[in-house]
This record gives structure tokens, C-alpha cells and sequence, in this order.
């Protein structure tokens, strides 16, 4: 983050400073590790295999597991098919995993490899399975390699076999381990078979036993995302991470799908629940009842901690559409709203969101960088800060309380454990949100208005 | 389904011409086609569209970034077909393969193979040098490929790289090699001498299109043959071989041959019978 930010306010051309995105691979790994005994593998040198695994770690603090094609100048002049072939035959040899899920990388997408010509030739061993997805870095975000391998592992694995059964697919979104365990105990509440693809919980939040292994006990099966053709519902959470899979399911075995905004906050929570009590026809439990009833009951408590503050929100699309939704409930102003990854939807769907709420004046913006968001909060200043880690720069400089949410989060733990998805996420954040802005009032306030009780 | 044909050969061969102009002739017969210009020059649907007023999709795309209408690349040109050029970088910097794996991908996603397309033609640049050449090729791209040889030995020995590279894809896709289409320069014996070449190759001469400046004299209108003189023998040659296409019924894996069998062959029916 630069010490001081130019005067008078830079124009922003096609350069980014500070993206708030990474890499495709990235996204493509981490949904890769939500399938069960899954390496994933970098095709491409081995120093991208390296950066992503290690990001990954960083966030989730979890080891990361992934094999590369270790690409090399012959590699780069000749192709990459010996090398991927090659890796395909030892990984499965040494590693033994269930799936190897490929991802390119910039050089072999710039080489060209045909990846579904060299895996027809590969010695891939009787029951095991390896699908791809291209995952070019200077196309889309992390976010868009997630939304890839979603789509891969249907179109490699889903199959329908002529018949619906009683379940329901969530294609999760780009959520934490913690999140996607919530998300499967909400839907067993209300008794619904679920087939849930990616899933990372039991992957990248498992306990500590002294004993490693390698493939955790977590993760879809190749066997359940093979049976997600058969299922009646498709809810895919979050559009840019999950709508393309949920399309190809459609398209290829004729299961329904609805989209849906990621189920953070009371608004896209109840809508969730909702879709799976109206198409299964089953009764939301009282356990879920009492849960809502929690949050809304912590609302007329904590109202008066958030009530018309001015909140910068950025990060991953579905998040930062889900967050605004939820800070709009709780009757805060979103005033700068931005995300690193293209697509004009973001601009269409938070547009829409803050008219209905009536708010003028605020800035939203889609590919867009820290940089930018921090110029804008220095020309007018807001309360409070809701991002990454990345925003911990902004906030420093320009004083304001951030609250941590999204992906990377890279300078705190426990919160991959932690869902904020659900009611029970809809608590966690009212409690982020309000003691952030108690804390700065607190730090703020004289003396002689420094209060016991708030 | 879309029948989708790349054509191939030698850089200066008249891929681009006789491509157009066999386009020209299937528009003519009431066939709905989309001509893909893979060459950073940017000139495969000139005459088609009566001059280079086209903007090409990678152009449009670092001017205007990732949101693009298909409008915005899609030109209508002679009879309706659908003029697309890749574009790429200028001469030296860059990668124009990468270009090429771009641009078809973008047409792919902004819809542009409409189910209505009888045809969908790549005019592809010189060798397949590396795989973003290739990407016509690819799996759910085209299936079927000519390659356009003259009776000169660059030519044919560019022709059978390209076939080697053919044989690639094909040994694990269904891409074929639906022939060889002559564009005749005038060389001696060329028509036997491409006739043993295409056979020798697993494949046919599926087209013999005689050298005339009528060619020449269209191009500098910046129409083809069936548009500039639609009487004339030439424009019947192109007629004929859009015939030849569209009845093809032969689409091997070639069998491409080493550098002394291609000579031998050159050696024998060009130079020995005219010596």
C-alpha cells in the first residue's frame, strides 16, 4: 500500500495496483481438494504449483496437497504432454490418490496443450479417475478457476441415470470448510438427502491426531458427484462460483437448477431454506425457527451499534453481493462496494439492491483494485471496512475498523472453522460488525464518555 | 450440427483465396457459413466482406475488454456468410497462437455457432507451428481438413508437416483429412505429381483449381471470382470444388511421409518425365 495516494486523484486505466483477486489455479485447487482422496495437479512449472498451495495453506492453515508437471525450457518448447502424462503415471503410482483433478497454468495455456487429447493417451489405472479444467491466470479471478472445476467435475462425473431420486445438489460456492459443514447441517434439519460438491469440510479443518493422512476422510465421492445427475435439485449458491455447474447439470441430466445469492445474511439464508421447503414439500423444523428467531432478536438488541453506518464492502463477487444484502439489513449504508473479478453482473445485482434500499451516491465497481478503494475512502471516509486481509493496509492508513470476511484471510486463524453462512453466521457477523464499531468507539471516546455499558 | 472444415498449407499458398472463393460458391448455393480467420494478418474474408473492414475480435477485445457483443466481431459479408477475423499481434512481438485459443474460445462462449450454420470454415495461417495453430482442431472443432498444395516442393513439404500434425490430433479425435485442393502454379506435371502425393498421403486430390489472373484481377476489387465474374470458367472451377467438399465422403488419418520419401516422389513425377 503506498504511503501517501497522489493528488489530485488518479485516473484508473486498464493497470491494476493492488487487484483484489489472485490467480484461476487457485480456485481450481481449493474446489479440487472438496473431492474425497483428490490430489489436485498444476499442470505448469513447478513454481505456480508452489504459490497456490502455499496460499491455500496460509488461509485455511491446513497442509495443502498438490502435485505439479514440473515443466522445464523443453517442456515450454515442446508441450507438456510427456510431463503430464508422465505425472499422471507416477502420481497414481506413489500417491495413489482417487481423482487427480488437472489445472493448467499461463504457460501451458500459452503452449497450447490439448489437455483432453494428452489424458486419451494417458495410463490412467482401472477405477480411477482424472478430469481437467483450463484455468488460463490472465482470464476471470480465483473465483472463476473455482467456478471451473465445479463445472468439471460435472461434466466428467455427473451422470443420470434415467431416474430422479429424493436429493438435492448444493454446489456451495467458494466458502470455507466451516461454512460448507453448516450449510450440510441446515439442510439435514430439514431432512433432505444432500449431495454436496465441492466439499472441503473433513478436507481442510480436520482434527488433530497425530497421525497424518494424506486423504482426509472428507470430500465428495467421485460416487456421489457421479449421482448428482439423479437428483431432483440443483441450489447453486453464489452465481460466479457455482451457476456454471449448475447450468451443465441441467443441461446434461435435466436437474432443475436454482440460483441463489450465497446464504449469508437472514435475507439469503431464508431464501435457501426456503427453496428446499417449497420443492421438497418438508417443514422447517423448530430448531431452525428458534435459530432465526435468535438473529432477529440480537438485531433489535444491536441496532443502535450499526444503524446508518457508512460500510466499504470488497472481496470475492457472491460474497460481497451477500454481505451488501446482509448490511442492508441491518440498515447500514454500503458506500463503496468492489470486487477484483470481472463480470457485469456484480454492477446489475448490487445496483439493484441499493435502489430498492433507496441509497444514492455509492461507488460499485467490478475488476477493480485496493488501490481504488482506498482513493475513494480517502476522498469521503466511511466507518467501517469489510474485506480481506488485504484491506488491513486501508484500514491502517486511513483509520477505520475492518472486519475480516472472505478469501484470503491470512493474518488471523480459527475462521475457516468458523461458518458465517446460515443464522447462526448471520450471529457471528452482527457480533464482528458491532464490536468493531464498539471498539472504535470505545478506543475514541473522552473519558468522562467512556461508558461501562453499551 | 455445423460441418466444420479448417484449411490449411503453406504461408502464400492461397489458402485465404481459394477458401473465399469456395465459400463464395457455397453461399451461392444456399449454404449458411461462418468463414474464422486465424491469421494475425487479418486478410481470410477481405473479399468477402469487399476490403479489410473488419475489426478483429482480439483487437475489439483490447480496446473494449472482456465484455463483447458478437455484433461487435461478427460481419456479414457475400451471400450472407458471417466474416470473423482472429487478428493477433504485429509482426514480432506476442504470441499469435495463444491469439488464436483466445478468440475461438470468446466465439464460443458469445454463441456465435448458431445451430442454423451449415458450415463453419477456419482459414488457418502456415504450419501448424504450435498448438494455439492447432486449436481449429481441437476436440468439438473442426473435423474435417484440406490442405492447399501447389506442385512446388515447399508446398508439399509444408503439406506434410501439416499432415503430420493432423495425424496428432486424429489418433485420438475425430479430426480427418478430407484432401488436398491443388492451386495450381503452372509447375510441370503438377497434376500427377499431386495426385501420387495426396494417394501416397492415405488421402485424395480432391480439387485441381487451374492457375487464371482472373484471380489476380478479382482479388484487386477486393471480391472473389463467383462475385467479381460469376460467368466466367474460374468462378465454375470454385463452383466445382465447393461441390467436391460439400459431396466429400473420404476423411482419413494421413499417413505423412519422411523427407527422402517426398523427395523420391518429387523426383520421380515432376522432374524425371519432364526431363
Amino acid at each position: 500500500m503506498p504511503e501517501s495516494i497522489p493528488e489530485p486523484a488518479a485516473v484508473h486505466t486498464t493497470g491494476k495496483i493492488n487487484p483484489a483477486k489472485t490467480c484461476q489455479p487457485i480456485g481450481a485447487m481449493y474446489a479440487a481438494l472438496g473431492i474425497h482422496g483428490c490430489l489436485p495437479h498444476s499442470h505448469g512449472s513447478q513454481g505456480c504449483c508452489a504459490y497456490h498451495r502455499m496460499h491455500l495453506t496460509r488461509h485455511f492453515r491446513d497442509p495443502v496437497m498438490a502435485s505439479s508437471s514440473s515443466f522445464t525450457e523443453g517442456a515450454s518448447v515442446f508441450g507438456g504432454a510427456a510431463n503430464l502424462k508422465t505425472s499422471i503415471k507416477n502420481v497414481f503410482a506413489i500417491y495413489n490418490p482417487e481423482v487427480i483433478a488437472v489445472h493448467t497454468t499461463c504457460l501451458s495455456e500459452t503452449i497450447g496443450d490439448d489437455i483432453p487429447n494428452i489424458l486419451k493417451t494417458a495410463e490412467i489405472p482401472e477405477g480411477k479417475t482424472v478430469i481437467h479444467i483450463n484455468t488460463p491466470s490472465y482470464q476471470g479471478s480465483h473465483v472463476t478457476g473455482f467456478a471451473g472445476m465445479c463445472k468439471a467435475m460435472v461434466s466428467y462425473l455427473s451422470t443420470s441415470d434415467g431416474f430422479q431420486k429424493d436429493q438435492v445438489n448444493v454446489l456451495p460456492g467458494f466458502v470455507n470448510p466451516g461454512d460448507m459443514r453448516e450449510i450440510r447441517r441446515i439442510v439435514n434439519e430439514l431432512g433432505v438427502k444432500l449431495v454436496m460438491f465441492p466439499d472441503t469440510s473433513g478436507v481442510l479443518d480436520t482434527p488433530l491426531t497425530g497421525k497424518y493422512q494424506m486423504y482426509p476422510a472428507g470430500g465428495a465421492t467421485v460416487a456421489e458427484i457421479r449421482d448428482s445427475g439423479n437428483s431432483s435439485l440443483t441450489l447453486a449458491l453464489g452465481a460466479f462460483a457455482s451457476n456454471d455447474a449448475a447450468d451443465l447439470l441441467q443441461e446434461k441430466c435435466g436437474v432443475t437448477g436454482i440460483p441463489l445469492k450465497l446464504p449469508i445474511g437472514l435475507k439469503a439464508t431464508d431464501a435457501f431454506i426456503m427453496a428446499i421447503r417449497d420443492w421438497f414439500g418438508v417443514e422447517v423444523p423448530a430448531s431452525l425457527a428458534t435459530e432465526r428467531g435468535q438473529v432477529v432478536d440480537t438485531l433489535i438488541d444491536t441496532n443502535i451499534h450499526y444503524q446508518g453506518k457508512t460500510v466499504a464492502i470488497f472481496g470475492d463477487p457472491d460474497h460481497v453481493i451477500a454481505m451488501t444484502e446482509f448490511v442492508l439489513t441491518l440498515g447500514m449504508v454500503p458506500k463503496y462496494i468492489l470486487t477484483g473479478t470481472p463480470g457485469k453482473a456484480f454492477a446489475t445485482e448490487i445496483t439493484k439492491m441499493l435502489e430498492e434500499a433507496g441509497i444514492t451516491g455509492s461507488k460499485v465497481k467490478a475488476e477493480g483494485d485496493l488501490f481504488e478503494l482506498r482513493q475513494w475512502i480517502h476522498e469521503e471516509k466511511v466507518d467501517l471496512l469489510i474485506g480481506t486481509t488485504y484491506g488491513k493496509y486501508i484500514a491502517r492508513k486511513e483509520d477505520i475498523p475492518l472486519v475480516r470476511f472472505g478469501f484470503p484471510i491470512l493474518d488471523r486463524a480459527v475462521h475457516p472453522l468458523m461458518p458465517v453462512v446460515g443464522y447462526r453466521g448471520c450471529l457471528r457477523l452482527i457480533e464482528q460488525i458491532s464490536n468493531a464499531l464498539l471498539d472504535r468507539r470505545d478506543r475514541d471516546s473522552l473519558d468522562e464518555d467512556y461508558e461501562l455499558v453499551l | 450440427m455445423a460441418r466444420q472444415v479448417a484449411i490449411y498449407g503453406k504461408g502464400g499458398i492461397g489458402k485465404s483465396t481459394t477458401t473465399q472463393n469456395t465459400v463464395a460458391a457455397l453461399a451461392e448455393a444456399g449454404k449458411k457459413i461462418m468463414v474464422v480467420g486465424c491469421d494475425p494478418k487479418a486478410d481470410s474474408t477481405r473479399l468477402l466482406l469487399h476490403g479489410l473492414c473488419q475489426k478483429t475480435v482480439l483487437d475489439t477485445l483490447r480496446d473494449e475488454g472482456d465484455d463483447i457483443e458478437l455484433d461487435a466481431i461478427l460481419k456479414p459479408g457475400f451471400g450472407e456468410t458471417q466474416c470473423v477475423e482472429s487478428g493477433g499481434p504485429e509482426p514480432g512481438v506476442g504470441c499469435a497462437g495463444r491469439g488464436i485459443i483466445t478468440s475461438i474460445n470468446l466465439l464460443e462462449s458469445l454463441g456465435a455457432y448458431t445451430p442454423d450454420l451449415d458450415y463453419v470454415f477456419y482459414d488457418v495461417l502456415g504450419d501448424v507451428v504450435c498448438g494455439g495453430f492447432a486449436m481449429p482442431i481441437r476436440e468439438g472443432k473442426a473435423e474435417e481438413i484440406y490442405i492447399v498444395a501447389s506442385g512446388e516442393l515447399m508446398a508439399l513439404y509444408a503439406a506434410n508437416n501439416i499432415a503430420k500434425g493432423i495425424k496428432k490430433y486424429a489418433d485420438n479425435g475425430k479430426v480427418r483429412l478430407g484432401g488436398i485442393i491443388c492451386n495450381s502454379r503452372k509447375v510441370d506435371n503438377e497434376l500427377p505429381l499431386l495426385k501420387a502425393f495426396a494417394e501416397e498421403l492415405g488421402s485424395q486430390l480432391i480439387y485441381f483449381v487451374p492457375r487464371d489472373n482472373l484471380v489476380q484481377r478479382a482479388e484487386i476489387n477486393k471480391k472473389t471470382v463467383i462475385d467479381f465474374d460469376p460467368t466466367s470458367g474460374q468462378a465454375n472451377e470454385y463452383r466445382n470444388l465447393a461441390q467436391a467438399i460439400d459431396n466429400n465422403k473420404m476423411f482419413v488419418i494421413p499417413r505423412p511421409m519422411v523427407q527422402e520419401r517426398l523427395e523420391e516422389l518429387m523426383m520421380q513425377h515432376g522432374f524425371m518425365d519432364a526431363m
